[in-house]
């Protein structure tokens, strides 16, 4: 069985369309993220955030209209949402930080939580779960999470650099900032906050978008060598299209987990399946229209035989024209 | 063919090793299975965010340490200075590493250089210009003590966390001055809170002269007598009794918390709930010199810096001690457990607090279930679907890969939590991939008329350094998110590693053996079902 068999789609041909589509997404996602922000995880944005189960069913609205009769300050600032499942009657609700609260201070916001919904007569409750994160705390993290993506970054940069060449690295590592950016702005869109487990995807996720990328450079690191004569566009072109089933297979197969999770995996893994979901997408569509176009870019669009100096050729070949058509039909045929 | 005997018994081998520490002792605890107990000791346990509990993140606030050692050499110094009839004007500690001496008279210069010789072991003193004199405490010093008073903090709450009686507690130091501390099971974080975080200081002081009602009239020229403390502490009139009083005592203490051999609960004369408090044999002996010397005073019993009592010495004390107060039964417990497990040395500031109720808990664990069965069933599904028999032959690299997995986190005792096991489906969700480039491979040796031997030796060799790649780039990002992340991101990084290295193991060793297995000795093979 095949879902792609023996395609000649101009990939290469679509590149501007791709980089245009891209930029629009990551534009609007960036104005987005300007007039609206993105919304932050309690582990970045600290504050309290407690999550109470109800007896009896409860709405969101109900629960806030105790919150803002009773609750210090009134219930503006305070975000509340249902937990999961509505068939669980879980309510979670979070207060920003309000200022320099510290040490054992820190738990009195989730005391007047609490204290507000006693009084506001929404039912019996009971307290499932606190979350309560200082101020120090986000702004660690945060830069954290930056260093290990840039690191990262740089160090998949200097291993595709190493093993095949610099282009490549460079075209890897552009494919995944893509991929990053339109990740966020997917986030930003559809406003889900930016957590540790967010965060933790994201990261997977960038392993997952290179690992794509370099099926398909190691092929046309493959057929460099057998297709002198052709074009470097030509050579890429034919290149994601032999790795192409396999390219959307394994997308299908990750997607079914990630979809999996995002469906079933509950309220906290959310975040988490949404942006590997995202991820997943974007990741086998830069894969394909982004990496292999920024290679081509960077290495100009001259015949292989001058621009290849690949490590795995071995010795100049003799110029042969019909020997060297042979192996070329052969990958063209598969 | 005894090559291929060879992969056969090594795989069986890797298998039931690791079906044994991964798969084993889950099946064993389930279904009341006999098993060795080093073997369910290495279970995979689960996380906080399964299991349930408490996870706080303090920070040592260190100054305190400084400072207490910038007063105590503070105060040595003056003991000296008063032995040598050396005045000064004023001794001051405005911040933790220094203290200021002001007005040395130029005539005693040379015997306060003598005097302050004492303390430049661990201080710098300043150049005396005009008779002041500013010591610094040395960085190193200052470094040193810093990281002392984490690791006893650490150590100081593990105890207290032991005494609490916490199964699987989790107490770790984070960052420079940072705790983490993880108490499964535990729900009432105020009384865990209160028992960590409490400073359990106990100092016993002689008090000069009568308590007064004002901090004021208590003092000397509007000031605090040189050597001495005010410290607040509850009226006389026993329970109920809201007013203050203050009583003025000597700055260093007789015996502190450091000579206590054991506190426990008790009740007073009028069987109220105290605590009675028994002191190590030197803690004894200067007790005994101080109380002997002073009896018909007030001796003040000051816990975190408040007089709990005042009861006024009868006779010479050796050992034994009580303190009373208003207490409830649950208050004494929880302060003779604080006093056993010894004072913080500096104070600590609560971080970061999450309780994560049983409940929640099993929810977590219920979907992460869920979802990692749903998940996995649809890979399983497809590639059955796609690949026909060769999927069986995915599906067995598949399963072996879970195996493989559950086995390692077990043996390093890995801790499974949600984004962990989010991590687990991932990893299987996007391991199949060694085989689809595999077979896809296959499949185009095939197409170009090649023998189906032939293609799947070509598959598996040609894309073996395509794996090789993928794998080592894959393993840098997660390298760098396990350097970077801490606690459940931790976690989840060992578990991709992890899963990586199992799933080169399978989708090219095993699979390529099941294919050769399959195959037999028959030399021609028309086809191949893929």
């Amino acid at each position: 069985m095949h879902i792609f068999k023996d395609t000649h789609f101009d990939f290469l041909r679509w590149r501007w369309h791709a980089i245009i589509l891209s930029w629009v997404l990551i534009i609007a996602g960036f104005v987005m993220y300007l007039s609206k922000g993105i919304p932050l995880g309690i582990e970045f944005a600290g504050g309290t955030a407690v999550i109470v189960t109800f007896e009896q069913p409860t709405s969101v609205q109900q629960v806030r209209a105790a919150l803002d009769k009773s609750f210090p300050g009134g219930g503006e600032n305070v975000i509340v949402q249902t937990f999961g499942d509505p068939a669980l009657r879980q309510v979670m609700v979070r207060v920003p930080h309000v200022g320099g609260e510290q040490g054992t201070q820190l738990s009195q916001t989730k005391q007047q939580v609490l204290d507000a919904l006693s009084k506001g007569g929404v039912g019996a409750f009971k307290e499932s779960g606190t979350q309560i994160v200082g101020p120090a705390v986000g702004r660690e993290l945060r830069s954290k999470a930056l260093l290990a993506t840039v690191f990262s970054l740089i160090g998949i940069l200097a291993y595709l650099a190493f093993r095949f060449q610099f282009s490549f690295g460079v075209g890897a590592v552009v494919a995944t900032i893509h991929d990053l950016l339109i990740t966020m702005a997917f986030l930003v869109f559809f406003r889900y906050d930016m957590s540790l487990n967010v965060i933790a995807a994201i990261l997977t996720m960038t392993g997952f978008s290179t690992n794509d990328t370099i099926v398909i450079f190691d092929r046309i690191r493959e057929n460099l060598r057998g297709m002198r004569r052709d074009s470097l566009y030509q050579v890429i072109n034919v290149s994601i299209n032999q790795t192409l089933g396999r390219t959307v297979i394994v997308s299908g197969t990750a997607l079914m987990t990630a979809l999996a999770l995002f469906f079933f995996g509950g309220e906290v893994l959310h975040g988490f399946a949404f942006t590997m979901v995202v991820g997943i997408i974007t990741g086998t569509y830069s894969s394909v229209f982004i990496a292999a176009a920024v290679v081509s870019f960077w290495r100009g669009n001259a015949p292989t035989r001058a621009a290849a100096h690949a490590p795995a050729v071995s010795a100049p070949a003799p110029q042969q024209p019909q020997r060297k058509q042979k192996p070329q039909r052969k990958a063209r045929a598969s | 063919m005894s090559n291929l005997r060879w992969k056969v018994v090594t795989i069986l081998a890797v298998f039931v090793v690791f079906f044994g520490l991964g798969v084993y002792p889950i099946l064993a605890a389930r279904y009341h299975i006999p098993a060795p107990g080093w073997l369910m000791d290495k279970q995979i346990k689960l996380g906080l965010d399964l299991k349930g509990g408490v996870h706080l993140v303090l920070r040592v606030q260190t100054d305190d340490a400084l400072r207490l050692v910038t007063e105590q050499e503070m105060e040595r110094l003056r003991e000296e200075l008063k032995t040598k009839n050396i005045t000064v004007t004023n001794l001051d500690a405005p911040d933790p590493t220094h203290f200021i001496v002001t007005g040395v008279p130029p005539a005693q210069d040379s015997a306060f250089r003598t005097a302050a010789n004492e303390v430049q072991a661990n201080f710098d003193r300043g150049s005396g210009v005009n008779g002041t004199y500013t010591f610094t405490m040395r960085p190193n010093i200052a470094v040193n003590l810093r990281e002392e008073a984490v690791v006893q903090a650490r150590q100081t709450i593990e105890r207290r966390v032991n005494e609490l009686g916490v199964a699987e507690p989790s107490i770790a130091q984070q960052g420079a001055d940072q705790i983490l501390v993880q108490l499964p099971g535990v729900e009432n974080v105020e009384r865990a809170k209160g028992i960590i975080g409490s400073p359990g200081l106990l100092e016993l002081k002689i008090v000069e002269g009568a308590p007064s009602p004002s901090k004021e009239a208590l003092m000397v020229n509007g000031q605090v007598p040189q050597g001495m403390d005010i410290v607040p502490g509850a009226g006389s009139a026993g329970a109920g009794d809201t007013t203050t009083i203050y009583y003025m005592v000597k700055k260093v203490a007789a015996v502190t918390g450091q000579d206590l051999r054991n506190a426990r609960a008790s009740v007073d004369e009028n069987n109220r709930p105290a605590v009675s408090f028994t002191l190590s044999n030197e803690g004894g002996r200067k007790f005994g010199k101080v109380s002997g010397e002073n009896i018909g005073r007030q001796l003040a019993i000051i816990l975190d810096g408040r007089v709990q009592s005042a009861p006024t010495l009868e006779s010479k004390i050796n050992s034994e001690g009580r303190i009373t107060g208003s207490f409830t039964p649950e208050e004494v417990q929880n302060l003779s457990l604080i006093l056993r497990s010894g004072a913080l040395p500096a104070k600590l500031d609560y971080l970061e607090e999450q309780t994560i109720g049983p409940t929640l808990g099993a929810d977590s664990i219920r979907s992460g279930v869920l979802a990692s069965s749903v998940g996995l069933g649809l890979v399983i599904a497809f590639m059955l679907f796609y690949y026909k028999l060769s999927g069986v032959n995915a599906v067995v690299a598949l399963i072996f890969n879970l195996v493989i997995l559950l086995g390692m986190m077990a043996y390093v005792g890995a801790v499974m939590t949600l984004p962990g096991i989010a991590g687990f489906v991932l990893t299987m969700g996007i391991g199949v991939d060694s085989n689809v480039l595999i077979f896809e491979r296959i499949k185009e040796e095939i197409e170009a008329s090649r023998g189906v031997r032939a293609s799947i030796n070509a598959g598996f060799n040609r894309v073996f350094w395509t794996l090789f790649d993928t794998h080592i780039a894959a393993l840098i990002s997660v390298a760098f998110l396990f350097q970077f992340g801490t606690g459940p991101i931790r976690g989840f990084a060992v578990t991709l590693a992890f899963g990586l290295a199992s799933n080169l193991f399978t989708s090219i060793f095993v699979s390529k053996t099941l294919f050769e297995l399959a195959l037999g000795k028959r030399q021609q093979v028309a086809a191949l079902s893929i």
